[in-house]
């Protein structure tokens, strides 16, 4: 059980086999991601690829999903604020624009 | 015997997913002689139903034995990767794991499919067959109620996949609610692994069950299911409520607490009839939305399903109206891993039949014999009426939408609120298309995956009873891939796997 992987800078214990999501949720980090428009805390959803809430960067590389990232000794996982390679270009209109005429 | 298809010559049939489906439609092709490659993106076979942690090595690690109680029918899945394997080492199938398919086209009588490995270092890659079986599963249905972007807050399939595949409960204070059989695996095997599950939710009323009896009678297997499960719920003290939905979670930065209220017979609210439980962790759960994407993108013809869900029309041998194409699983409507195999065997057989025409019978009960297939035939029917019963008990009720509030986001990639969808639709914009366009619902990351059965709902609230049900939402891209394996992308046709991993390191030991 000596197995671990840095995570911002702690390290997070892990046993070979788990994804990045599943060891976070073990050592009780529910969240490493933030909202692109309203930073609403972000962590595990769908478990299984689909949902893209649970982002986070591995090794550098950003918008890994954690639920699908087995988890290694080498890893270093850092949280993300926010997607950044999605940060919205257009934002959603708000229910009051969508009232008040086309967007 | 022949070597499996070089770059060059088309393998006879491509199996799109190794879940129960697709190891029974590659391992059944491989029976009646047909060349194989079966492409996972997943880093083990097995699928939702027969997940398996990571194959790895290390002090501590993870064994897929540890799992055993967590799963069914282990000797089958056993068996069926000792025939894949057997299938490599004669040279007549290749498995590609960590691989996904991203898109597909049919050209010249064959369907060409485009891989990418997944992980660091992902390569891009082409696959040709002849005919392709499509057996990729299907997501859960989450529909969104205030509070339910929390930390905290899960699909129930989620919390059974981190229990399955990374053995990890993902909280110790449950509520779980939403509608279907599938809570209930969930919540013993939560509580197998220490967690306290304060409740299950159940919208539907299992008193609806008296009506579809003849497919209860058809299924025993699921009938015997059924009380072992309840046995167990009572030996853990998890009360089901029927008729009980959850209507909203509340915390700071991650769950605290959700309120669940009753629902009258007809599926509608029953004001003040609610009760707010501390709780950690929610698991939801509306059944399940199949994955239909390659399908839709090869021109397969869809129809709403017993449950309303899109699933891809096929005749009795699992052929869809696209030739080459056959689908097997959830792809073909859900109804559980019993289900899956029998149409994974059917589908097999059906790519042997486009290829060398119906098979002449035999009188032994071999693979392929008319005997085996009608034998299977039956199993599937079985299964899909006693599916079709499913989805009549566990409808979506009325009351998952009078939860909701103006602020609830809809989209949460695009973090679009229901009261802008609202508007759109007094607007009188009607079908889920325009809606997506003015409001970005479904626009995000997941492309709709998680929010387009709620706008599909609020679409048809709108529309009335009697409307045809909204289009799927088109996605070109099956899978994300990055632009810059996009830019890499050439002519060659590689189907070289990513990287090579030992899959049946852990089930040996089963
Ligand atoms: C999260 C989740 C958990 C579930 N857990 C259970 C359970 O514990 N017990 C139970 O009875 N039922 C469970 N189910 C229901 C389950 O869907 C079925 O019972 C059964 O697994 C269906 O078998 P299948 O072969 O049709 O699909 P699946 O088992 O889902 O297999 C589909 C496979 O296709 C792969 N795939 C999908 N798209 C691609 C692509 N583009 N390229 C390459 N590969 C791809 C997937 O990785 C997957 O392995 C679960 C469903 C979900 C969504
Ligand atoms: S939790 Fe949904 S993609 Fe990872």
């Amino acid at each position: 059980m000596t197995s671990s992987f840095d995570f911002d800078g702690r390290p997070v214990r892990y046993r070979p086999g788990q994804t990045v999501g599943a060891a976070l949720v073990a050592d009780g980090t529910r969240s490493w991601s933030r909202s692109g428009r309203t930073r609403r805390p972000m962590g595990l959803f769908c478990g299984i690829g689909v949902c893209f809430e649970c982002l986070l960067t591995v090794d550098g590389v950003p918008d890994v999903r954690a639920c699908l990232a087995p988890a290694h000794e080498a890893v270093a996982v850092h949280s993300q604020d926010g997607p950044p390679s999605r940060h919205p270009s257009h934002p959603s209109p708000t229910a009051d624009e969508l009232a008040e005429g086309a967007p | 015997m022949t070597a499996v298809a070089g770059p060059a010559t088309p393998y006879d049939v491509a199996v799109v997913g190794g879940g129960p489906a697709g190891l029974a439609a590659a391992t059944t092709a491989l029976a009646v002689g047909l060349r194989v490659v079966l492409v996972e993106r997943a880093t083990a076979l097995g699928g939702q139903y027969w997940r398996q942690p990571a194959p790895s090595s290390g002090a501590g690690r993870l064994r897929f034995g540890e799992l055993h109680d967590l799963h069914h029918g282990l000797d089958t899945f056993t068996r069926l990767c000792n025939r894949v394997l057997e299938g490599e080492r004669a040279g007549r199938l290749r498995l590609l794991l960590r691989t996904q398919v991203w898109t597909a086209v049919r050209t010249e009588g064959l369907v060409v499919l485009s891989t990418a490995g997944t992980g660091a270092g992902a390569s891009a890659g082409e696959v040709r067959a002849r005919r392709v079986v499509i057996a990729t599963g299907a997501h859960d249905v989450a529909l969104p109620f205030p509070g339910w972007e929390l930390p905290g807050v899960m699909t129930i399939g989620g919390l059974q996949a981190l229990l399955k595949g990374s053995g990890v409960v993902a909280g110790q204070r449950v509520v779980l609610g939403g509608s279907g059989p599938f809570l209930l695996p969930v919540a013993v095997g939560l509580a197998r692994r220490g967690a306290t599950v304060l409740g299950v939710h159940e919208a539907a009323s299992p008193q609806r069950w008296a009506r579809h009896l003849p497919a209860v009678g058809r299924n025993p297997g699921r009938l015997a299911e059924g009380v072992a499960y309840a046995a167990e719920l009572a030996r853990y003290r998890i009360r089901v409520h029927p008729r009980s939905m959850i209507v909203q979670a509340e915390g700071a930065d991650e769950v605290e607490a959700v309120t669940v209220q009753r629902l009258d017979a007809r599926g509608h609210l029953v004001p003040h009839a609610t009760r707010r439980i501390s709780a950690d962790t929610v698991g939801i759960g509306w059944g399940f939305a199949p994955v239909i994407d390659l399908a839709v993108t090869l021109g397969c013809a869809v129809a709403a399903g017993p449950d309303g869900r899109l699933v891809v029309t096929t005749d009795a041998r699992q052929q869809t109206s696209v030739p080459e194409v056959l689908v097997a699983g959830e792809t073909s409507g859900v109804g559980g891993a019993a289900l899956a195999l029998a149409e994974g065997e059917l589908a097999g057989y059906a790519a042997r039949d486009g290829l060398a025409g119906p098979l002449t019978p035999t009188p032994a009960a071999g693979p392929g014999s008319l005997r085996r297939r009608s034998t299977v035939g039956r199993r599937r029917d079985a299964q899909r009426a006693f599916a079709s019963a499913l989805h009549a008990v566990h409808p979506v009720p009325a009351a998952w939408s009078q939860a909701l509030t103006g602020p609830t986001l809809l989209c949460r990639c695009e973090e679009v609120p229901v009261s802008a969808v609202r508007a759109v639709i007094a607007r009188g914009v009607d079908g889920a298309r325009p809606v997506r366009q003015l409001t970005r619902v479904g626009m995000g990351w997941c492309q709709g995956r998680t929010c387009e059965a709620a706008c599909a709902l609020l679409v048809a609230e709108a529309a009335g009873p009697s409307a045809a049900p909204p289009p799927p939402f088109e996605r070109l891209v099956a899978q994300p891939v990055s632009l810059g394996l996009l830019a890499a992308l050439d002519d060659r046709h590689d189907d070289d796997p990513p990287a090579d991993e030992p899959f049946l390191d852990d089930v040996g030991r089963v």
